[in-house]
């Protein structure tokens, strides 16, 4: 019963999506304030209907309803409960449940936290965004539908891929997808705007937040994607620009982008088509993400539903979100006009540099990842592209956006005297051009982990002298801590999310550079000594665990220092899908990691070891929070929150003037 | 400067930035594509001796040996016409297993045997790597082909 009742949930979801889309939009191009004001009830009761449904799968999850066919495929009676409930988004069904209930997730948090925008706009938002929730839906009801019933009912569920039994699965989707839909947010207040044809420095500063908390979720998606690849894999891989993370990868890079444009269209009013451009590459490389991972078109680690029937629907949805968008693009943007014109010199030129380099480096990997998938589907013969081919073009493609990180923000918009930047920055320069050599020639590091070191100190000092340049120019009378209050909060997410940058940077060098990895056989009682570290095999025991048997060993590993650390890695094997599975013991350290796996034993005893360290691997995790973090410290600035009138809107454009009289507000204080 | 000379000059390192940026994307792309052979297009001669690709095919029963060191191991890849003799040093994955399919990626050495420095096998219990599926169905094709 409950599951019928979720099937009906969606379809009723479905008609109001209906209703969400076509009036409101109608209302706000006829001007009719009645139909606009359906909006926020109607998404109010998408919302309810989605929420509803999304129990119901759930409630069939938790009690092992095995006459689901969805439940049955991907849960079992002896899973935990909390794996039961990621059982939900294990599968293609359940992930696009999943995709619609944050969609609606975020929907309800614009119908709720806009009010202080003209309803006009939210009702256009909130018009585009039911219309995604139109196309996920009846892809859902017509090809994927989680509720379909299996007759005879299952005695019990297939189980949940066991390499995904973990605590990885319970928050990487849920993270990567609010990411991804929150650029839907961004989608459709650009679509918005160039419907209404008012793109001017107040809609770039009302998208702003909303853009930045989706791409710091979309960041801490890809940390915890890449995090949990490198404890549960088992191998010490951490990044295999494997077609899935790509996919993940392309939005992270467009939104970075994005976010960097919509800051100069707020503040100075340039780059308006530019930034509208990014947000409809931003969402549709989201919409490609979703798909690629879920339509089982890809060789890679994330396969697990293998079903091409789908495929005409996904081509179609993303012709229409992608084609449809463009063309309004192409038709609305000529009127919009070039914005504040900028020297050649200008903190502008410079964000549109770093934006053209992300925008490049999406590019390439975009070719990686799709053109095998051309080649196999015009049967023109099977390739495959791999990590080699990335790291040669991304390194050199991010390069220099490393190098304008740390200077771009010293440069003043508009004009700037390049002399002047370049002797502020001297001195920062040459500490890291002399830390680098000293590096490389001294400490004997190969030039790339010199060069990589070198621009994460150019970074750090950047960020460092950028704060105290601000906090030195303050008045007499004024405290320190006074001084550190008064910068909008968006200032100090902008430093944090480049430390956060540089300190990633200083991760993946080192461990990129100083990684060592060496496989052995052993037997319980031997030992063996790989790069100073020696590796004893004390103890091999039986586990049974609730739903697998594992052989646990014990090893005690010494390291140069003296420490002895006990590590515990186990060879599983989950009885109900009869698959093997490694689980690595890991001693994360500040300066280091040690990383143990099991292989398969051998005929007398011996078992395969793998012993790998990793030097400066929780740098790389550090600063991936760091970024997220910095991202929604500045998405929390108060500025973004309060529709008031700005000196700087007036200047560049009335727009907000005439929008507010559109909307039929009365003016309000601008001290509000 | 007057500012179209401003102009030309951004659009000028624009142009120049791109194809730069172009010609290093292509020439990497070329360089690292990993193209895809079965066991009998290698024996065939048709795989390349100085670079890198892809074969895949089905583990053959009973072909797995491991090194007297129990670090390097061989096997045999089949596409049920003709087989291969492989190479690999270190840990397998978890789901290698003999008589399912796998893909592995290296090079061939001067004896004609496959050395790979990276195995891949299937996820899951229903799921075959799409290359190894493809080269088994090349392989029984050719079979038929030579009754």
């Amino acid at each position: 019963m409950i599951p019928e009742l979720g099937n009906f949930a969606l379809m009723i979801a479905l008609c109001l999506a209906l209703v969400q889309g076509s009036l409101p939009l109608l209302g706000a191009w006829r001007d009719k304030p009645h139909w606009i004001a359906l909006a926020r009830p109607a998404a109010a009761g998408q919302v309810s209907f989605v929420v509803f449904a999304f129990g119901c799968l759930l409630a069939a999850f938790v009690n092992n309803d095995f006459s689901v066919a969805y439940v049955a495929s991907n849960s079992n009676s002896m899973l935990p409960l909390h794996y039961r409930v990621a059982a939900l988004w294990g599968g293609h069904e359940g992930s696009l449940l999943l995709w619609v209930l944050i969609l609606s997730v975020w929907t309800a948090a614009v119908a709720r936290f806009s009010r202080q925008l003209p309803p006009v706009f939210v009702a256009r938002v909130l018009g585009v965004m039911a219309w995604i929730s139109v196309g996920f839906l009846l892809f859902m009801l017509f090809t994927s539908n989680p509720f379909d019933r299996l007759l005879p009912a299952a005695r019990d569920g297939r189980d949940l891929n066991p390499l995904l039994q973990d605590f990885g699965m319970i928050i990487h989707p849920p993270l990567l997808y609010m990411g991804y839909v929150g650029f839907s947010v961004a989608f459709a207040f650009a679509i918005a705007a160039l419907l209404g044809g008012e793109l001017n420095a107040a809609w770039a500063r009302w998208s702003r937040p909303w853009t930045l908390v989706a791409w710091a979720f979309l960041t801490l998606g890809i940390f915890m994607g890449s995090f949990w690849a490198y404890y549960e894999l088992g191998w010490g891989g951490w990044w295999f620009w494997d077609a899935v993370e790509n996919a993940s990868f392309m939005p992270w890079l467009v939104g970075t982008a994005l976010i960097h444009s919509l800051a100069v269209t707020e503040k100075r009013g340039s780059f308006k088509n530019w930034t509208v451009l990014l947000a409809i590459v931003a969402f549709s490389l989201s919409l490609l993400g979703t798909f690629l991972v879920r339509s089982g078109v890809l060789t890679s680690v994330h396969a697990f539903a293998t079903d091409p029937r789908r495929g005409l629907f996904i081509l179609a949805f993303l012709a229409v979100v992608i084609g449809g968008s463009l063309a309004l693009y192409a038709w609305r943007a000529p009127t919009v006009g070039m914005g504040e014109r900028f020297a050649l010199f200008s903190r502008e030129s410079l964000l549109l540099l770093n934006n053209v380099l992300l925008l490049t480096a999406a590019a390439t990997i975009l070719l990686g990842t799709l053109y095998p998938l051309f080649l196999d589907a015009l049967d023109l013969g099977k390739i495959s592209v791999g990590a080699p081919y990335f790291e040669t073009v991304f390194v050199p493609l991010l390069l220099p956006v490393l190098l304008l990180m740390a200077a771009s923000p010293f440069v003043a918009w508009r004009r700037d005297a390049w002399r002047d930047v370049a002797s502020r920055l001297s001195k920062i320069a040459q500490i890291s051009v002399l830390f680098g050599l000293a590096l490389w020639l001294g400490w004997k590091f190969t030039p790339a982990v010199a060069a990589g070191l070198m621009l994460a100190a150019w970074i750090l000092l950047g960020c460092a002298q950028h704060v105290l340049e601000r906090l030195s120019a303050v008045g007499e009378g004024v405290t320190l801590a006074r001084h550190v209050t008064k910068q909008p909060l968006s200032y100090w997410g902008m430093l944090a999310a480049h430390a956060g940058v540089a300190l990633f940077v200083v991760g993946v060098t080192l461990v990129k550079g100083g990684e060592v990895s060496e496989d052995a056989s052993l037997r319980v009682g031997e030992s063996v000594v790989s790069n100073g570290w020696r590796y004893s095999f004390t103890a091999l025991q039986k586990v049974d665990g609730p739903n697998y048997v594992a052989a646990r060993a014990t090893f005690e590993v010494h390291g140069p220092d003296g420490r002895v650390l006990t590590l515990q890695p186990e060879k599983r094997y989950y009885t109900v899908q009869q698959m093997p599975m490694t689980e690595a013991a890991i001693d994360r350290g500040f300066t280091r990691d040690v990383y143990l796996s099991l292989g398969e034993p051998g005929k007398d005893g011996a078992w395969l070891v793998r012993m790998q360290n990793k030097p400066f691997m929780g740098w790389v995790w550090g600063g991936c929070l760091v970024i997220a973090a910095g991202g929604l410290l500045s998405a929390s600035d108060r500025r973004y929150r309060s529709y008031v009138k700005r000196k700087e809107d007036e200047t560049i454009h009335t727009a907000a003037e005439r929008l507010r009289t559109v909307a039929g507000i009365a003016g309000r204080g601008p001290a509000a | 400067m007057t500012r179209r000379q401003q102009r030309l000059l951004l659009l000028a390192t624009a142009l120049a930035a791109l194809a730069l940026a172009a010609w290093l994307v292509l020439s990497a792309f070329r360089r690292n594509l990993v193209f895809f052979y079965t066991p009998t297009q290698v024996l065939a001669g048709e795989a390349p001796h100085n670079r890198s690709f892809r074969l895949g095919g089905m583990v053959e029963t009973a072909s797995l040996k491991r090194d007297a060191d129990g670090v390097g191991v061989s096997f045999l890849v089949t596409d049920t016409g003709r087989s291969l003799p492989v190479h690999y040093r270190g840990i397998l994955p978890d789901l290698f297993k003999e008589g399912k399919g796998v893909v592995a990626q290296g090079r061939l050495d001067a004896g004609h045997r496959f050395v790979a420095d990276e195995v891949l096998a299937k996820h899951d219990e229903n799921y075959m790597p799409p290359e190894a599926a493809y080269a088994l169905k090349k392989g029984r094709e050719s079979v038929k082909v030579d009754r």
